[in-house]
């Protein structure tokens, strides 16, 4: 590469959000560079994790077939955990894995530089193993990039950095994220064969599972998850950072103790792990997507832009990295030379649903943060469980009143309308 | 053999790092640090990376980083007073991701 070179887009980042973009923008021909840090794309990026379906399909229908996708999930199941205890909700439904399925669960490494490589066939330049350091600024327009000694010109530049986006920071667009907004990710890759993750999860073929449990965080804002891959399964947790801090626990110890949970222990039992990664992930939803997405010549897209939904049993963030890379990729298309790019790009994200969409589950984030849903309503589930199920020859309390000394041993009654009222506001 | 617990520096082991030698991402002043009382980093370094030596002074090694940018987040007294992304190529190269 020469020291100075003019493209029509440079987007920094080859995540799903910039190989998106780059994609759709290669395709009409423009000329893009995309710069990567990792040595490979995907090198640097960890997910719970799974893919909505809908979002590559509307990069280029039938994409996904040729993807490295792991499982189609059809297994939706969400776990509440007891201390030696475990209630489960387990939602099947084949639909989800039929025509195109709903959603697959994906390991980041091989996507990434699967989704990049096919940027790539459709001519976009993707360089890996370079940082880039910073933008270049004339007149109040961002013109280019700086990494080491080269500086690289275009029309727009697209920060498709990741959560911390230092780039969104550099353009003062946002502050450092604060971390109340975060939650901090920590996840093993346990190998397991085929076989064994069919019969533990009950799927067939190339069917997949996936699990949100919570009551496993010791109290901590935040909950756990297991996916289903193809030979693999990804465990981890996303805790509130802040609150792990005051607890004074390490994040890591706390994933163990999950692991050995007598309900877990046996669905991994025999397995080997083979990596340990960790991400943050930006949880406020659309109170945390900064008030400003742009400016002149620069768009801010994917985890950059803050765009998470997280409603407890719908987790999203790839799809709406590479959706909000398609937007930026339409705006810069729809503009002459990329000039007031920002605002047809705000125009996308409104037309391909992403910002309404985040804007329907604002509220959502409040019930995440009632503190009881981590500890003593998960505890409360396995008690009424308990009571279901006990037999113990003594003559057992009457029904409603031992309902009502199960909850009230947990949740003063005030309390328990108050988090109703505040559910029922938020959603 | 089987699952079981495992320490941070037994999960690191399995993770590819290329580690730039020549330039820590990552600086602290241990002074400031010696002033803080939260020490959030201890806990929320998801590779506990951050540990008290015998004098009760933070030690740290940025060799097994995840680069996950929490301790910069979480840090109050500002004692982390370079934290960057490793030079291209080098840090974690996740395998699995």
């Amino acid at each position: 590469m020469s020291a100075e070179e003019k493209f029509d887009v440079i987007i920094i980042g080859a995540g799903p959000a910039g190989s998106a973009c780059a994609y759709i923008l290669a395709r009409a021909g423009k000329n893009v560079l995309m710069v990567e840090r990792g040595s490979s794309p995907g090198s640097k990026n960890v997910t719970g994790g799974r893919l909505y379906t809908y979002a590559l399909e509307m990069v280029e229908p039938g994409l996904y077939k040729q993807a490295p996708l792991q499982r189609r999930v059809v297994r939706e199941q969400i776990m509440m955990l007891g201390e030696n205890s475990a209630v489960n909700i387990d939602y099947v439904n084949y639909d989800f894995g039929e025509d195109v399925p709903q959603s697959y669960t994906v390991l980041r490494a091989p996507f990434d530089e699967w989704f990049a490589n096919e940027a790539e066939k459709q001519g976009a330049f993707v360089a890996s193993g370079i940082l880039v350091d910073g933008l270049i600024e004339e007149n109040g327009k961002i013109v280019g990039i700086k990494a080491g000694e080269d500086e690289m010109y275009a029309d727009v530049v697209v920060a498709a950095d990741g959560v911390n986006s230092f780039i969104a920071q550099k353009a003062g667009l946002r502050p450092d994220i604060p971390a109340h907004t975060l939650g901090i990710g920590v996840k093993e890759i346990i190998e397991l064969p085929d076989e064994i993750i069919a019969a533990r999860f009950n799927l067939q073929g190339d069917q997949g599972a996936a699990k949100v449990a919570i009551g496993c965080s010791d109290g901590i804002a935040g909950g756990a998850f297991i996916y289903t891959n193809k030979g693999s399964i990804s465990l981890g947790l996303v805790l509130n950072p802040e609150q792990v801090g005051q607890k004074g626990r390490s994040i890591q110890e706390i994933l163990q103790d999950f692991k050995m949970h007598p309900a877990i222990l046996p669905l991994l039992e025999g397995g080997k792990t083979v990596e340990y990664g960790a991400h943050l992930v930006p949880e406020q939803g659309y109170q945390g997507v900064p008030s400003r997405l742009y400016r002149d010549g620069l768009l801010v897209v994917g985890d950059a832009a803050g765009f998470v939904i997280n409603t407890g049993t719908i987790i999203r963030g790839i799809d709406l990295a590479i959706i909000s890379g398609a937007a930026a990729a339409n705006a810069i298309l729809n503009s002459i030379e990329g000039t007031h790019a920002g605002p047809l790009y705000m125009e996308e994200l409104q037309k391909l649903a992403l910002l309404p969409t985040m804007k329907m589950f604002a509220g959502w984030h409040s019930i995440i943060s009632i503190p009881r849903m981590y500890k003593e309503y998960p505890e409360l589930a396995n008690d009424v469980m308990r009571f279901m199920f006990t037999v113990d020859g003594q003559v057992p309390e009457k029904m409603s009143k031992a309902m009502m000394n199960i909850a009230k041993r947990h949740v003063a009654v005030k309390q328990m309308l108050g988090d109703g009222w505040k559910l029922f506001k938020s959603v | 053999m089987g699952v079981k617990q495992m320490e941070a520096a037994e999960l690191l082991s399995l993770n590819k790092f290329n580690v730039d030698e020549d330039e820590p991402h990552i600086e602290l002043d241990k002074e400031i640090c010696g002033q803080c009382v939260e020490k959030a980093c201890l806990y929320v370094c998801p590779a506990v990376l951050y540990r008290l030596n015998k004098n009760d002074e933070i030690s740290f090694d940025y060799a097994g980083c995840l680069e996950c940018g929490t301790c910069r987040v979480m840090c109050k007294n500002k004692g982390i007073i370079k934290w960057l992304y490793p030079r291209g190529t080098f840090g974690v190269n996740f395998r699995y991701g």
